[in-house]
């Protein structure tokens, strides 16, 4: 069957509820108005205002409020109406869950998800639209999820939910319209996804394309293009950014001997940079023909008009431009 | 060791309580007297001894560079842990700042596993993990120890939230300072405790001053126990035991009826803010004796003992010299545990840690997770 992105989200958010007593979202506008971006549509109506709370606009305090909840031994998953405005809050993310289990030698733990939209959504400028997948991604204690595709998000929400961490769980707005094919397994209600594993989106023999969330779109399109011209590119859903699916990034290169890594992100520190130096630590420096590229986003706050914003960050366009580039002299 | 007690140990001694200040409450639904026993009074005597014995040999221990980092001793203070201590149960929860090493006392850790944790040994409270700032037991609903000012109190409420949601017949007691109560997220938090009646008592240990800025310095409004808006408050004497857990018993009932209360304790913290404090540019010494001479919530026990012929001095003596020895013993003891073995640095990262690579100062050096 087809669903957008938000259904499956939706639809892993009713599974979970329904599974776990335990489990309860809150956040801002998810019951009554039903989510900001509609993704808890029903769920109110469904489970009721004690298990879709919503909470005053006060980031800082339900997301406390929150970890203390799952310290106790609640599940929650908090919906943060964009990963934007989970700055007020990020003290509670880092420094209350992610540490927790570490300080109390395993005494506190704090099994929730943090979830919202993350990275470039159009027209809403610099404070709505940005990536924090390198930002989170540099914490130890979290998990950090960024689906691409309905079995993605759906899989992968329902193991975010289930899992006894904290869990960043980076959405993208543009692709929650989107529809895809829900595979018989991810319609399982059973079925979790494995966290820290990558998935390979397309088989191929020259290049590898390592990217996540909506850049996985663009680099499948970038390949199909590129396949025309007799190119085989390897595309690589990262799907979890920590932990990172190392295996299957190394061996994929190895396989190609050309690496192209592509993020919505800037470049400094960011994840092609970890995955960059991945390649250099993991054993797979010398199996490199070409030095590696990577494709991000501009250094520069988001601007607002259409024009400067679509040249803000990667399309199709430089992903097949950096493919070409890391195979220039091999053919 | 045996005491002759002129009296039973169980028949009652009646305890005026200091006057109340109260916000959005009558002062008639307030107790004026508690009632105590010689066994009761000795038992807080004995512990609020062990409380300050503990934190001296703290100071000793970091004057001595046994104990690094950052220290907040709370001795003056150690009324209001065995008031809360004596108000509510373990399944009641308690979450407070880095001010917590007595709170662990009382929350079960022994002094040895925590003078350990100090001084950073494999035998302390959290492994020499967490240190001085971050004590926790969840067997006892201690829910730490935290480090980052006012993070604490929407914690708190979150942890009021879940006893709620489960429907437990418990509340939270949420601790913080005179400082951190001009942190916005305790208004975020109070906001939604009292939109959801929560069972949260939002507790100020108001001992005067915010490391080193005075209440009148930092807050425009001064009388805490009115700053929850809606939700009522009281003000009361911290140094007074009584007072402490009869309002604490108070404020359980009130929360589980109706939601939130603010609690003000009036303090004193004779130490300065933390070790690097020496507390004497913002107060004088003075200030501090005077302290000392008149309201020391363990001499007000002390004195209750004597009035009422419970002991003597002589007696009261060998209770301090037991509690002296006991801390002697652990920290004796302490000084002679390993530190934690190099093993310990990477676990408990993750709760699946084996799950997890977790990378070493060099790459050689990572972990990998167990299925590599």
């Amino acid at each position: 069957i087809q669903m957008t992105v938000r259904e499956a989200i939706n639809l892993a958010m009713d599974e979970e509820l329904a599974h776990d007593p335990n489990v309860f979202l809150l956040g801002e506008e998810v019951g009554q108005y039903q989510g900001a971006y509609k993704v808890s549509k029903g769920l109110f109506q469904k489970y009721g205002g004690d298990r879709v709370i919503d909470t005053p606009i006060t980031e800082a305090g339900f997301t406390g409020i929150a970890v203390g909840a799952a310290l106790y031994g609640l599940k929650p998953i908090v919906e943060f109406m964009t990963w934007n405005f989970a700055m007020q809050a990020i003290d509670h993310i880092i420094n209350s869950a992610a540490k927790a289990h570490y300080m109390s030698a395993g005494d506190q733990k704090a099994s929730i998800v943090f979830r919202g939209i993350n990275g470039a959504t159009a027209y809403v400028a610099a404070q709505h639209s940005q990536c924090f997948a390198s930002w989170y991604s540099n914490v130890p204690g979290l998990v950090v999820l960024s689906p691409y595709d309905c079995d993605d998000a759906k899989s992968l929400l329902k193991a975010a939910v289930r899992n006894p961490n904290p869990v960043v769980f980076l959405e993208n707005e543009i692709l929650y319209s989107e529809s895809f094919e829900l595979s018989a397994e991810a319609r399982d209600p059973n079925y979790l996804a494995p966290i820290g594993k990558a998935k390979i989106m397309r088989q191929g023999d020259h290049v590898t394309i390592v990217a996540f969330s909506k850049m996985v779109q663009y680099s499948l399109k970038a390949a199909e293009q590129l396949f025309k011209e007799g190119i085989s590119c390897e595309v690589v859903n990262l799907r979890s950014l920590r932990p990172l699916d190392r295996e299957t990034i190394l061996s994929s290169v190895k396989k190609t001997g050309r690496l192209v890594c592509v993020e919505e992100g800037w470049p400094q520190s960011g994840i092609s940079a970890e995955i960059t130096a991945l390649i250099m630590e993991g054993g797979a420096f010398k199996y490199l023909d070409a030095p590696i590229q990577r494709v991000t986003g501009v250094e520069i706050p988001t601007p607002y008009a259409f024009n400067l914003e679509a040249m803000a960050f990667p399309k199709t366009e430089q992903i097949v431009d950096a493919v070409l580039n890391v195979l220039k002299g091999a053919r | 060791m045996i005491f002759r007690i002129s009296r039973s140990c169980f028949s009652s001694i009646s305890v005026k309580l200091p006057s109340f200040k109260v916000h959005h409450l009558e002062l008639d639904q307030l107790p004026q007297t508690a009632t105590t026993t010689s066994a009761e009074l000795l038992a807080y005597y004995k512990s609020m001894q062990l409380q300050r014995r503990m934190e001296i040999a703290c100071d000793n221990l970091y004057k001595q560079r046994l104990i690094r980092g950052f220290l907040h001793l709370a001795d003056g203070q150690e009324s209001i842990y065995e008031g809360l201590h004596a108000g509510l149960t373990f399944d009641d929860c308690v979450i407070t700042a880095y001010r917590d090493h007595c709170i662990a006392l009382l929350r079960g850790d022994t002094p040895h596993q925590i003078i350990a944790e100090m001084m950073a040994k494999q035998t302390g409270s959290t492994k020499g993990k967490g240190g001085s700032m971050h004590y926790y037991k969840k067997a006892t609903n201690f829910y730490g120890g935290h480090g980052i000012v006012g993070a604490q109190i929407p914690l708190g409420t979150g942890l009021a939230f879940a006893q709620k949601y489960l429907k437990k017949p418990n509340v939270t007691l949420i601790m913080f300072g005179d400082g951190a109560a001009n942190q916005g997220q305790l208004y975020e938090a109070a906001n939604m405790a009292q939109l959801w009646h929560l069972p949260a008592i939002y507790f100020i240990e108001n001992n005067l001053f915010g490391m080193g800025t005075s209440i009148d310095r930092a807050s425009a409004n001064t009388k805490f126990y009115t700053r929850g808006d809606v939700i009522p408050g009281i003000q009361i004497d911290g140094n007074n035991v009584f007072q402490v857990r009869e309002t604490l018993k108070f404020a359980k009932k009130h929360c589980l009826e109706k939601g939130p209360i603010f609690i003000e304790a009036m303090t004193y913290r004779y130490h300065g803010h933390s070790m690097s404090d020496p507390g004497v540019t913002y107060r004088t010494r003075e200030e501090v004796q005077q302290q000392r001479k008149t309201r020391d919530c363990i001499n007000y026990v002390k004195n209750i003992i004597l009035e009422n012929k419970v002991a003597d001095e002589h007696q009261l003596e060998e209770i301090d010299n037991t509690a002296q020895n006991e801390i002697d013993i652990a920290v004796e003891q302490a000084k002679v545990d390993p530190v934690p073995p190099s093993t310990e640095l990477a676990t408990d990262v993750y709760v699946d840690n084996q799950n997890h690579f977790i990378r070493g100062i060099l790459y050689k050096d990572s972990i990998l997770p167990k299925s590599q």
